[in-house]
Order: structure tokens, then sequence, then C-alpha cells
């Protein structure tokens, strides 16, 4: 400390870093990325392992064997969903009353804000049905919960099927030590949402739901099945849930040891885990895995029904079938063994899931990356934030010296409080447009263009968004012309108030704060009013947030193997907007109003000091 | 004595009911006026029979339990199972000031009537005929003893029993009042079993008599009793054991077996001679309920949770976990510290963390529990009431509670207790209770009688494989062979209330003796074997009941959920860590009659209950408790109490809501695993149910009109205590399992970030002066002294 508290050497100090702080910056940015691809590198990262004492020693033993028998009551399912024309209810209650269960059922409506035309639905009715196996001799304490959704179409019935049979296989044993919970979810995510804020009493989002009868107590843990095909090739495990929250590392690891176990296929992201880390190809496939993972965190939205449970602190996840042209397969036996095995498991809980991390990226299914490893990446591209507001802090400061120096008495024009607050308050508010406009005037556009709600909605955020930026010289509105001080100041609060958004972010969000530092950070490290304007405009509108989501979704596109022209890409960032708004008003996902309300101005000041007169 | 108790009655019935809405006041009040005359009389009549006083371990007619039972709610073989309530302490008080009215017809002589006639028509005719049947089948007996079948050895029991039956009838309506087995009907039906047989009778038993002579060792032994019921010769102070297992086919396929033990003696614990000579009472308790002045004592464990939805209601409730109330003597001066004693005692006793009980989870309810015993307290300072919900019940606890048996697990019901069996069930309950009761009918002495109950429920699917058919043997791996020699009656009732006719099930070896009991305001019906007698084991010696389901597709009926009138729910809503709200739903499935209920519910300190927020509704309009007893909390010390009077309407759920703050612990405070949670006991809810038998206002077709005008009152309602849920509420968790990281991790930041931060913004920078060296100072010193100017 004698560094800071000794004059000298504190000058010494600064003036290296402000004569240096370009060359600090790129290499912090370079380090900063490299670090981060070096993520994915095999020898860096860890092989995961069960922390849970629980579930780590004794293996149990799975003797599910009604395999063809859960598959027929999943056909008796599709055909009775195919007469009812959605959820049949009825059956579903006698089915899980035969198999011994208690069964509930709950009623839920919801009325979007507008039409959702992904999946073509509006006005939201529904009913969840679920059937409360109570464990023998235990007092309703806790519980665990298996989900199958109940889709449209022919989706997702074996699924159904499995569930009730294992709910017939486990009603006859008798060494459940909590309560299992079958719930068959109709209208996926929304009656999920309905069940959850039922389950806990809770309303966030305004839906109009039936309080439950039953309950188990409070929830262990959650898993989802998803399984359309009689046999499937592989089990893809899914984790990212809502604003980027993931399940206790132990449940990969179960899923992981019982597929191990029992010899089955099993993927995160859709990958295999590879053997190969020292190959290119090896390393890319993890890259590839890893980046998946990134961006379906940075979304910020429940990647399948176990999205929704992590907000009560529960830990879940989803298991999807999945069913290719390897010539391997599996079948609903060894499906069944396997949900069998991990709810054992589960069973033997005596804690909630807590040894293992909750913050993680995979790379593979059998390596992670924890949060002491993927943080420095992130610190590296903040600090480039810090260090230019010490050089801008030292600017500001340092005038005055030169000033006595000429011997001169110059007051250097302090920039008016006015001009600096102006841009900021009009930045924040067309983020405040941004947020509420395009819901709301839904209506007007609908009448004055010939589009749909959901277009208007879209096109009325995106015509915000592009109309914000000619709010570029607010500074000028009130206080006049701008001063060189003036924007010094300005810029020296906006990388602040990016660095405490940024930083925020991460913490809660890794990959959303990673994403959103890898456009920013440069952007609000190079740009002055002295930087060539056509050229550092073009770059700003480039890596503005808008833009990064576009290229996200080419990127998503690209690594998952599926590539999109030019203009299914415009069309899938079309619906990937009005999904964003709508993640937002059904399940109260951060990222649109983190956006909106945050992040735009952020980038909206920095245009502001691009175009200082 | 008699004003005392007669303070107390009317305390609780101000807490009661006169707090509750006027209307319940006007309906309730008559209902004891009437039950209280009927109860005297009742004991007028039990005072003329010479055989009442001689008869202590059955007869305590004026305890105050039974008179309560003796006025409405378990007639019949079930009566020592009912719970008694307030109204019947009420009742009862009233009976001993003697406030009875005797101008009023009495509900023994209305049901009296009522039976006649509906009996009449054929009782009168069939008595005759059966008994010159019977002595026409004895005679045959008699002669042809080699055909004797196995059919015909219960015929010779049933003969046994009617013989005694016949001899005591004549004195049978005077006696009705000593038990309510005594009031249900006794007809004789003729009923056609088989072929061999042309008719049979299956007759309603008349249990108090038959208990009368097999138990009562003042009266000799009838001829008809076996010697094996025979009792040893009795010690001076009277001692009586007795021993009952109740199976009830449930709803939902699954069995419900509850057995009760109870000992008698009648031996004043509290007298000036101290009590030194055990018997059948067991000596660990005697010495713990004189050591520490012990009124009551009620103690149970329970594994699991009553699913009242599916299962109605169980004869004695418990909340999951271990559950402890003490009523101590007046003369205790230290309440707190002998409770303290005695709840370590108590666990070394059976083997239970009992100990865990201290001030932070004992309460002082001030109305939900009241002493069942006879008694007089209503000062609630003498009374500790505490739950451990997380106790585990195992053998360990099953071991210490079968050796307070006389038999111990040797002989008798409790040969079936075996761990194996009991714990492969989806709920098992264990309770000891303690109370003392009236020796005779003017209560001048009192006994202390000691219940030991467990009840058990078998599931259909793990133990039953899905099969619906139970046996004495599938349920408990053992079959009956005898009854303990020591106990002075042993019996196995069999529900078979939904199978009059033998349509639902097949009972085998089926057995002719029918009881009714009014049982939780329902009234059942129960085949009844009498293992002191030696027929009810038939030729091979051994008892293994087996009940059959005739159809088949019983198993594919799903079961129905069932509506009880009252049961409750409660969970934890909301979610993070930081507040939540405590649900507490009460469902009165009544559909038109509202009734009252006590909720009582204890909450750790550690869950900040914010009172403020309280609030109560029913049918989406505010519904005021009565009568509110809040005790807030202090940390570390005491939990909140929080003790309501609701009225329930019709019809309704009635929710009770109260958010609460959760609190950070100190870090020692911790359990050792934090991250499963803090459990909060199971709230009690008290109350006096409408009872089934009194909703039933069109059961005119078999009851004669003159009767059922005035909806009877006795049958009105009936005490039950629901226990909800216990909760498990996550507290904010430090993450214990990196404590030397925290450490490192917050030191390095005090130390460089703080510290640095401190120093800059602290201390002031001012240039130095480089201090002048020794010769230096030496030489100034000189000069000064000099006076030349300094260097």
């Amino acid at each position: 400390m004698g560094l800071l508290s000794d004059p000298n050497r504190r000058r010494a100090l600064i003036g290296m870093l402000t004569r240096l702080n370009a060359p600090i910056c790129m290499i912090c940015y370079m380090a900063g990325v490299a670090w981060f691809m070096g993520l994915a590198f095999e020898p860096f990262t860890l092989r995961t392992y069960m922390s849970e004492n629980a579930m780590g020693s004794t293996m149990v033993e799975e003797r599910f064997p009604a395999g063809e028998r859960a598959l027929a009551t999943g056909r008796e399912f599709a055909a009775h969903k195919k007469k009812t024309g959605g959820m049949p209810v009825d059956w579903l209650v006698r089915t899980m009353q035969a198999r011994g269960l208690e069964v509930y059922t709950q009623r839920f409506s919801r009325k979007l804000p507008f039409p959702d035309e992904d999946k073509e639905r509006y006005m939201v009715k529904g009913t969840n049905v679920y059937g409360i196996l109570r464990a023998p001799r235990a007092p309703r304490t806790e519980a665990l919960v298996l989900s199958a959704p109940c889709s449209p179409g022919n989706e997702n019935n074996q699924a159904v099927g499995i569930l009730l049979g294992l709910a017939q296989y486990f009603r006859s044993q008798i060494y459940w030590a909590k309560d299992i919970i079958f719930l068959v979810n109709e209208h996926d995510l929304i009656g999920m949402q309905a069940w959850l804020e039922g389950y806990h009493h809770t309303n966030t989002t305004g839906m109009d739901w039936s309080p439950l009868q039953g309950r188990g107590g409070s929830i262990q843990a959650a898993l989802s099945l998803e399984l359309s095909s009689d046999v499937v090739t592989s089990l893809d495990l899914v984790l990212e849930g809502l604003n980027g929250q993931l399940p206790n590392l132990d449940l990969a690891n179960l899923f992981y040891a019982f597929c191990q176990k029992i010899g089955v296929l099993c993927t995160t992201q859709g990958k295999l885990p590879r053997n190969d880390w020292d190959t290119t190809s090896g390393y890319s496939h993890a890259v590839q895995t890893m980046m998946l993972m990134v961006l379906k965190q940075a979304s910020s939205r429940p990647w399948g029904d176990h999205g929704l449970f992590l907000r009560y602190h529960i830990e879940a996840a989803s298991i999807k079938g999945v069913n290719s042209f390897r010539p391997y397969k599996t079948d609903a036996t060894t499906v069944g063994r396997l949900l069998e095995g991990m709810y054992r498991k589960l069973n033997n809980l005596l804690e909630r899931l807590h040894q293992s991390y909750f913050f993680y990226l995979m790379p593979s299914l059998t390596r992670f990356v924890s949060i002491g490893y993927y943080m420095p990446a992130f610190g590296l591209l903040a600090l480039i934030l810090l260090l230019r507001a010490l050089d801008l802090w030292v600017q500001l400061s340092s005038p005055p010296t030169r000033t006595t120096e000429d011997g001169v008495e110059v007051v250097p024009a302090s920039p008016g409080v006015l001009s600096i607050l102006t841009p900021l308050v009009i930045s924040h508010l067309t983020g405040v447009a941004l947020y509420t406009l395009p819901v709301l005037s839904q209506e007007l556009a609908v009448e004055h263009f010939p589009v749909s709600e959901t277009e208007a909605v879209v096109l009325t955020a995106i015509a915000i968004y592009t109309g914000g930026t000619r709010s570029h010289d607010t500074h000028r509105l009130l206080a006049g012309e701008g001063t060189e001080q003036g924007w010094k100041v300005l810029k020296l609060v906006a990388v602040l108030y990016l660095a405490v958004l940024l930083g925020c972010t991460a913490l809660i969000n890794f990959s959303l704060g990673f994403i959103l530092a890898l456009t920013l950070v440069p952007l609000a490290a190079f740009i002055t009013p002295h930087v060539p304007k056509t050229l550092s405009a073009v770059v700003m509108v480039i890596l503005s947030p808008g833009l990064t989501l576009l290229f996200a979704v080419f990127f998503f596109q690209e690594l998952q193997e599926t590539p999109v022209t030019l203009q299914e890409g415009w069309m899938l960032y079309l619906s990937v907007i009005s999904q964003g708004i709508l993640d937002h008003a059904l399940y109260g996902s951060l990222l649109y109003p983190l956006a909106a309300l945050l992040v735009y101005p952020c980038w909206l000041l920095f245009w502001n000091i691009l175009f200082w007169k | 004595m008699a004003a005392r108790r007669c303070l107390g009655l009317w305390f609780f019935l101000i807490t009661l009911c006169v707090v509750s809405t006027g209307a319940d006041v006007l309906h309730t009040t008559p209902v004891t006026g009437t039950e209280s005359s009927a109860a005297g009389t009742e004991t007028v009549v039990a005072r003329e029979l010479p055989e009442a006083p001689s008869d202590p371990g059955e007869h305590t007619a004026a305890e105050p339990t039974r008179e309560g039972e003796q006025n409405d709610r378990t007639r019949g073989g079930e009566q020592t199972l009912g719970q008694p309530t307030r109204e019947e302490e009420q009742e009862q008080e009233k009976t001993r000031e003697g406030e009875q009215t005797p101008a009023q017809p009495t509900r023994e002589e209305e049901e009296e009537e009522e039976e006649q006639e509906q009996t009449r028509g054929e009782e009168e005719f069939t008595r005759e005929e059966e008994e010159e049947e019977l002595t026409r089948e004895e005679e045959e007996l008699t002669t042809e003893e080699e055909e004797l079948t196995r059919e015909e050895e219960e015929q010779t029991r049933e003969e046994e029993e009617l013989t005694t039956e016949e001899e005591e009838l004549t004195t049978e309506e005077e006696e009705l009042t000593r038990e309510e087995e005594e009031q249900t009907r006794e007809e004789e039906e003729e009923q056609q079993t088989t072929a061999q047989q042309e008719e049979q009778t299956k007759r309603w038993e008349a249990t108090e008599l038959e208990e009368e002579h097999v138990h009562d060792a003042a009266v000799p032994p009838l001829a008809g009793d076996p010697p094996a019921a025979d009792p040893p010769s009795p010690p001076p102070s009277k001692d009586d054991f007795q021993e009952e297992l109740v199976i009830r086919p449930l709803h939902s396929g699954d069995i419900y077996a509850s057995f009760q033990f109870r000992t008698v003696w009648d031996a004043d614990f509290m007298g000036d001679q101290k009590v030194s000579h055990y018997r059948l009472f067991p000596k660990s308790l005697g010495q713990v309920i004189t050591k520490f002045s012990v009124r009551e004592l009620h103690i149970s464990f329970t594994q699991g949770y009553w699913r009242t939805m599916q299962w109605g209601q169980p004869y004695l409730p418990s909340p999951p976990g271990a559950e402890l109330w003490v009523w101590f003597q007046d003369t205790v001066t230290d309440v707190d510290g002998t409770w303290k004693e005695l709840t370590n005692v108590l666990s070394g006793i059976f083997c239970a963390s009992l100990n865990f009980i201290d001030s932070t989870n004992t309460v002082q309810p001030s109305a939900s529990f009241k002493p069942l015993g006879i008694g007089n307290v209503t000062d609630h300072s003498f009374l500790r009431y505490a739950t451990l919900p997380r106790e585990i019940v195992c053998t360990e606890n099953l071991t210490p509670w079968k050796k307070l048996l006389p038999c111990g697990s040797k002989a008798g019901l409790s040969v079936l207790l075996k761990s194996e069996k009991l714990f492969h069930s989806t709920f098992h309950s264990q309770a000891v209770h303690v109370r003392p009761v009236c020796q005779d009918p003017q209560c001048r002495t009192t006994s202390m009688e000691l219940r030991q109950t467990l009840n058990v429920v078998f599931d259909l699917h793990t133990s039953g494989q899905g099969k619906r058919e139970w046996s004495l043997f599938k349920m408990f791996s053992r079959t009956l062979t005898e009854a303990c020699p020591l106990a002075s009656s042993s019996k196995v009732y069999v529900d078979v209330t939904d199978n009059p006719q033998g349509e639902q099930f097949e009972l085998s070896p089926a057995t002719p003796l029918l009881t009714q009991a009014v049982v939780l305001g329902d009234r059942r019906t129960y085949s009844v074997y009498d293992l002191t007698q030696q027929a009810s084991f038939g030729s091979s010696r051994s008892l293994n009941m087996l009940l059959r389901w005739k159809n088949s597709h019983n198993n594919v009926v799903p079961p129905v959920m069932l509506r009880p009138l009252l049961h409750s729910e409660r969970y934890v809503a909301g979610y993070g860590l930081q507040a939540g709200e405590i649900h507490t739903l009460i469902y009165n499935h009544h559909p038109y009659r509202a009734f009252p209920v006590l909720l009582l519910s204890a909450v750790p300190w550690y869950l900040r209950l914010y009172i403020h927020t309280l609030t109560v509704s029913s049918k989406g309009k505010d519904n005021r408790p009565s009568y509110i007893h809040y005790q807030p909390s202090k940390d570390r010390e005491r939990p909140h109490l929080l003790e309501m009077l609701l009225q329930l309407p019709p019809n309704s759920v009635t929710e009770v809501t109260v958010e609460f703050e959760r609190a950070l612990l100190k870090w020692t405070e911790y359990t050792p695993d934090p991250n499963h949670g803090f459990y909060v006991g199971s709230s009690v809810i008290s109350a006096l149910v409408p009872s089934v038998v009194a909703m039933d206002t069109n059961s005119t077709l078999d009851r004669p009109l003159f009767s059922s005008f005035f909806p009877c009152k006795e049958e009105a309602s009936y005490f039950m205590r629901v226990y909800t849920e216990p909760l498990l509420v996550n507290l904010p968790t430090p993450d214990f399992s990196m404590p030397y990281n925290v450490i490192c991790l917050t030191c390095t930041v005090v130390a460089v970030g703080y510290g640095s931060l401190y120093n800059l913004l602290t201390r002031t920078f001012q240039v130095d002066e480089p201090s002048p060296g020794l010769a230096k100072r030496i030489a100034n010193v000189i000069r000064r002294f000099r006076g030349v100017p300094l260097l």
C-alpha cells in the first residue's frame, strides 16, 4: 500500500497507466478472449465428479420392467388426446387414480400480451393433472417432481407413457422417503408456470389459476421428460433455465453417472463428449458445445419445462430423447430404468443438492468450468472499463495543474450538470419507450399498418430502437454547446455505468454479461468525438445490442448445424424478439427489461459521445 | 370441588362456545342441558345396580370420558377409542352437580324406544323361538358330540354367549347406562349361513355382560367361560388389563389396524403412601408419574402422515414425529424444571430424542389441550406441550413401548407387533396415555389409567401387492393363538359397516358376534372375535382372519377421494430465502352446519411471524376469530404461539395466512445438515364436528317417526383433533463447505481493500523534514546553551 500512499510513486504509477492505457486495454481484451477460448481446452478444465455424499457411493439397482406397457399407455394417451383435441383430463385422472396416486387437477388461463405466432396461441386455457405418490411413513415435507408435457400433435406421448409406467412401478415400492409428484402439464411452460405459482402460492406474472388441492411439501428436485419416439439413440440433458440459472452440477453428474451405468448415449447441447481433446476437431467440438451453452444461457429463457423450477430453488433439468439415424437404439425400459435410478438416488438425498457448483459452463458432459475459472475472462474485459475510467479521471483532474504552470488563471469551464444529465435522462426515456410502447401500441399499429399484432410489436420495437439513435445530440437541447470537459465527464459516467451494469449482469448470468462485454467494451473504450464519425458510427451500430442479437441468432444456428439463409435468419430474428418480450411477460425473464431499460440507454450514451459537438 | 369444576367448566364453555356466534350459543347450550340430564339419569340408574361398584376395571361409570361417551359418540365396542371432549366434560361436570332435570325424557329411553320399535317386529317373535331353537341345538350337540364341525363349534360359542345373555337380559335395560355397548341395540337376527345349519343366529354382541363376568375378579366366572380367561387372584389394589385390536378396511383399499392396551390400577400415585408394589402397571412409568407429580401424560410417536382424504378419520390422531403433552399436579412449583427433567427421563424410557424438548419448542396452549381424565384444572400454567416433527420412529422406540405391556410381546395381541412388518407400512403411530379416571360412579377415588395404542396402516400396493385381500398373517406375519393370560378382555374387532350382508368382502372365519358403536360421529358395525373364548381359534388353534373382497374389479375401480367433514392442509408460500407466508387451509365439508374450531400453531422463533399480516378469510370474506391468544416469540428462548377460535361456515374453506421473515442464525445454531431445512411442527385443529349420524335427517325409514323429529343431541357433534402437515423451511444458509476459502477471501478483502482505502481516506500527507542526526542534535543543545543560533 506504500505504492498508493507515497505520492511520488503513485504519480508514477498513474502516469504509466495513462501513458500505456491503450496498449494495456488491447492486451486485456485479447487476454480475456483468449482466456475464454481456453476454457474449452480440456487440460484446463476439471472432470465432473459427484460431490453429494448421499448420491455417490451407494449404487441402486434398477428394476423397472414395464417399458412396453408404458409405451402402450402412451399410445392410449395419444388416442385420447386426439379424441378430446387437447389434454385428456378425465382419462389421465382415471389412469393415475388406478395406479394408486392422489390425483388433482389445476385449471389455468392466460391471455398473452400479443399472439404468439410460433406456437399459435393467444388466449391460453388449460388444465394440469398431477398425481402424488405419497411416500410411506413420510410426513409430506419433501417431494420430487417428474413432469412430462402434454404437447399438441404427436409429440411427447411416449414421455407421458413412461411417466405413467414409472408411477405404477414406483407405487408398489416401499423405499420412498419423499413424495413423488407426477405432473402432466398442458401448454408446456405456461402450464408449468401456473402449476409452480399455484404450488408456491405466488403470482408474479398475473396468470389466472385455480389453487392446488394437494401438495407434497418442499420440492427437492425435478426432472422434465420429453420423449417423442418409442426408441431413442441418445438422451440429451438440458440445464439452462430462466435468467440463465443452472441447476446444481450434481444433477448433471447424476444423469451422466446413470447413463454410464446403464449404457445409454448421453449428450448435452446435442453433442457427445469426445476424448480427442488434443486434435483441432476435438477442441472445436468442445468450443462449440460450450458456445452453445453460453448462447443458451445468455438468452435468459427456459430451454425446457425444468427452467421455471429454478426460480424456486428447485434443482431441475430436462431430459430429451433424441432419435437420430445412429444404429444403436435404447428402448423405453432402459429409459425407465435410468429415471428410476435417478429418482432413487434423489430419494436418498438428506439435504437439498448444494454440494456441487451452481455456476459452471460445460464444454462437454464430462467436463466443467467452474465460476473461479471463467470469471477472470470477464474480469479482464471489465478491467478495460476501469482503466479507461481512470484515464478519464486523470485527464479531468489534470488541466488545472497545467493552467497554474502557465501562470494564467484560466478556470476550466466545468461542464454544466444539464449537459450530462440531459443525455442520461433522454436515453433512459428512450429505453422506457422501448420497453413499454411495443406492447401498448400494438392495436394502434395494427389499425394503421397491414401487419399482425406480433409483427406490430416487433416492428415497433425495432422502430423505436432505430429511432432512438436520432437522439445523438441531446446534450445541446438545454445546455447549448458541449465542451471538451463535457464529453469527458459524460464518458466517465457512461464507462462506470457500463462497468457496474456488466459486472452485475455477469454475476447473475455470466454468459450474458460476457457477450455484452465482448461487444460493448471495445466500443466504450475507443469512442470519443474525435474519431472518424462515419466509420465509428458503422462500428457502433454493428456492435449495438440489437445487432449483437442478430449475429447471435446466426451464430447459434451455425453451431447447431442448421444454418439459415439471410431471409430465414431475419425472420428468426423477428421471432426471437417477440419470444423475448413474451418470455418476460409470461415467465418473468429479465433479458428484455435489462436490454431495453439499461443496456440500450448505456449504448445511447456512447452514441451521444460520438456525436458530441 | 364441585364449585371449582363448575368454574372450570364455564370458563371452558365461554372460550369454546359463547364467543362464537349467537346462533351457535343458542344451539349449543340446550344440547349440553339435555345431555347433562341424560347423563344424570344414567348415573342414578347405575347406582342402583348392585354390580356397579364391584366392577372397577371396566365400569368406572362415572369416569368422565366414559360418561361423555355414554352420552353420544362411541356406543358399543369402540367406546375406549373415542376422544372425550370438552363438551363431555361439561356434561359430566353438570352431572356431578346434580343439575339434571329428570322430567325430561332421557336419551337412553328414547333410544330404547327406538330400538324396541325397530326390532320389535323381529325381536318379540324371534327371541322365544331362538331360545327354543338353541335349547334344541344344545340337546343335539350334547348327544352328537362326535359330529361337531367347525361351524358347530361356533354355534356352541354363540350358545354360551347367548345363555349368559339370557341370564342378564332382564337387567340389561337398566344396565344400558353403564356402557355404551349396552346402549347398542341388542337384537338377534336370524342368519342363514350354510346349508348344514338351517338357521344360524347372528347376534348383536352384549359386550358388557360378557366382559363383566369375564374379567371382574369380584364376581365368580360363569359356567360358560373358558378357564384360560380367568385372571389370577386379585391383588389388594386392583388392577386390570384389557387388550383389543380394531381392523378397519379403508376406502382406498388399504387396511388400518389399531391396537389398544389398557391398564387400570386403583392406586393413588399422589397419595401419602408410596406405591411400590407393581403388578400390571409398568413400574418405570409409575415411578415417573410419582416423581414428577404428573397428572396426565400423553406421548405419541408417529412415522408418516395420516391421509384424511383417503382414509377418513383415525381413532387417535397424532402428528408426524413425537408429541408430548403433560398436565402436572398443581403441587408442582417449578413446572419448567420438572418438565425439563421429565422429558429427559422419558427420552431414556422410550429411546427417543425427547431430550431435545426445551423452552424453544415448548408452549402452554391456553385452550386446545384440556385434561382428558378427571380433573378440575383450568390453569394452563401446569400444561406443557411440545412436538418434535423431525423425530424418526423405528424399532428402538417400539421395543421399550412393548416392554410396558404386561405380556410383553409374548402372548396376546402383542405377538402381532413384529417390527419387520409394522415398519413395512404406510403409517405407524404408537402412543402412551396416562390419565386419572374415576373408580366408581361417585368418583370418590381415582384410578390411574395407562392406555397404550398403536396404529398402523398397511398399503394396498406395497404390502398387498395390489391384491385386495388381507389376513392377519399377511399384515403381521403372525397369527393369534391365545389371549394375554393377564388380560381380562381380549378382543379383535373388524369393521364391517360397509359390508352388512357380506356383499363387499368375505370375512373368514365368520363370527356371529356383532357390535355397534358410534365412532367419530358415524355408526359403525363391527364383527367381534373374543380371544378369551377358545372357540374363537377354531380347530386349528390359531386365529388368522381373512378379508377377501368379492368382486375382483375392485382393483380396477380407482378409489375416490373422501370428503371428510373437517380436514386441513398447510404449506409455505413464496420463494426466496427472505420472507414467506404460512397458509393454513381448513375445510368444512358439512353441507349446512357451521362449527367452531380451535387452531393452535406453534412456530419456532427463527421464523419471525408478522402478526399484523394475519388474515383469516372464508368464502372470500374476512372471518374474524372470536378468540385469539398470541404469545410472541423470544429469540432463542421461546416459540410463537398462536391460538384462535374460528367459526367455519358450512361448505367452505377457511384460509389463515401469516407472513414471516427467516432469521439468520448464528453459525453454531445450524444443524449438521442445514440445507435440509428446518421443521415447523404441525398445527393442531381441535373441533366439535357435527356428526354424520346427526346429518342423516332422512333416516326415518328405519326409525319411528316420533323418535326422530328433534335431532338427537348426543350425537350432534363429536370431538376431533386434526393435525396439519409439518413444514420444512429453508433458512438462509452460509456455505459451510468452504469455510477456509471464505475466511481467506474475507480477510484478504478486508485487509487489502478496506485497509488501504481507509488508510488513504483518513491519513493526511505531509512532507516530512528529515530528522537531524544525533551529532547535530547534541551540537544544537550545546548551541542553545551558548545562545548561538541553532544549526
